[in-house]
């Protein structure tokens, strides 16, 4: 039963600092601001929750396991507030998002940036 | 709404109470006063907005929630795989959507779950559309078709 826990926490870990590899390598990929926070959520909804969740399995029955909980709930209920108010402060900086051409065919729309 | 003070205090004091984790009667006292502090504030800041929210999830919103964080699953796995595809797939959109929410509550909820959702992201909030990037028209497309409206709607809040 440990083990499977064990493993079931490395997982969730592993996946994470995958996640958390992959928002960063996106940030740098994007072309412009906009798409870039795309890329940063990744970090944020899924990477961060599945690390806490792996720390969670990891740790004994207290109260450090509800403000881990707490830690999580407050992520992801600040998470699009702050990524709004980014837009908004790029809006407002006369940054317009980039837009792909409608005639473009998938995947050539990006590189031209 | 004397009711829904009373029941703020008491959360407030029992969120107080899981993050001290100290027991001590001087300790417990000065739980009990900056909860009682914060509700007499929001007391009074009610008065001057005149529109108290009041939100109780019920099993609505947590099957709600429940069901927004597999939709962020699904998000963060397209989104993932576009940026590890080596061609780079993305055809970035900037539209209007219409939208049929109409308290705040419900145009907040359902502005932050698109937000929160990789993929699409709400710059404005208007009267009655929002504007939207996403990072693929299929993004658009998916909240056209208007699932995640729907159910915020079935909440009801």
């Amino acid at each position: 039963m440990s083990l499977l826990i064990e493993v079931l926490s490395a997982a969730f870990l592993l996946t994470g600092g995958f996640l958390c590899i992959t928002g960063g390598v996106g940030m740098l990929r994007m072309p412009d601001f906009f798409s870039r926070v795309h890329a940063a959520g990744v970090t944020e909804t899924l990477a961060a929750p599945l690390l806490l969740f792996g720390l969670l399995l990891q740790m004994e029955w207290s109260l450090e396991m509800v403000k881990v909980i707490m830690i999580l709930i407050f992520i992801l209920a600040t998470n699009p507030t702050a990524t709004q108010a980014m837009a908004k402060a790029a809006l407002n900086g006369n940054q317009k998002p980039l837009v792909a051409d409608e005639t473009d065919t998938r995947g050539e729309g990006s590189s031209n940036s | 709404m004397r009711m829904h003070y009373i029941l703020i205090l008491i959360v407030l004091f029992v969120f107080w109470l899981l993050l001290s984790g100290h027991y001590v009667a001087l300790i417990l006292a000065f739980g009990v006063i900056s909860a009682l502090l914060v509700t007499y504030f929001l007391v009074r800041m009610d008065k001057v907005d005149k529109e108290p929210v009041i939100f109780r999830p019920g099993f609505a919103a947590l099957h709600y929630f429940g069901w927004l964080m597999w939709q962020v699953v699904l998000s963060n796995i397209d989104v993932a795989r576009r940026i590890w595809n080596p061609r780079l797939p993305i055809r970035p959109q900037w539209q209007r959507l219409d939208i049929k929410v109409s308290t705040p509550m419900e145009k907040t909820l359902y502005a932050n779950s698109i937000t929160l959702t990789p993929g699409t992201l709400t710059t404005n909030v208007k009267k009655d559309h929002f504007m939207i990037h996403s990072l693929d028209p299929d993004g658009i497309e998916e909240l056209r078709k208007g699932e995640m409206e729907a159910r915020i709607r079935r909440i009801g809040v």
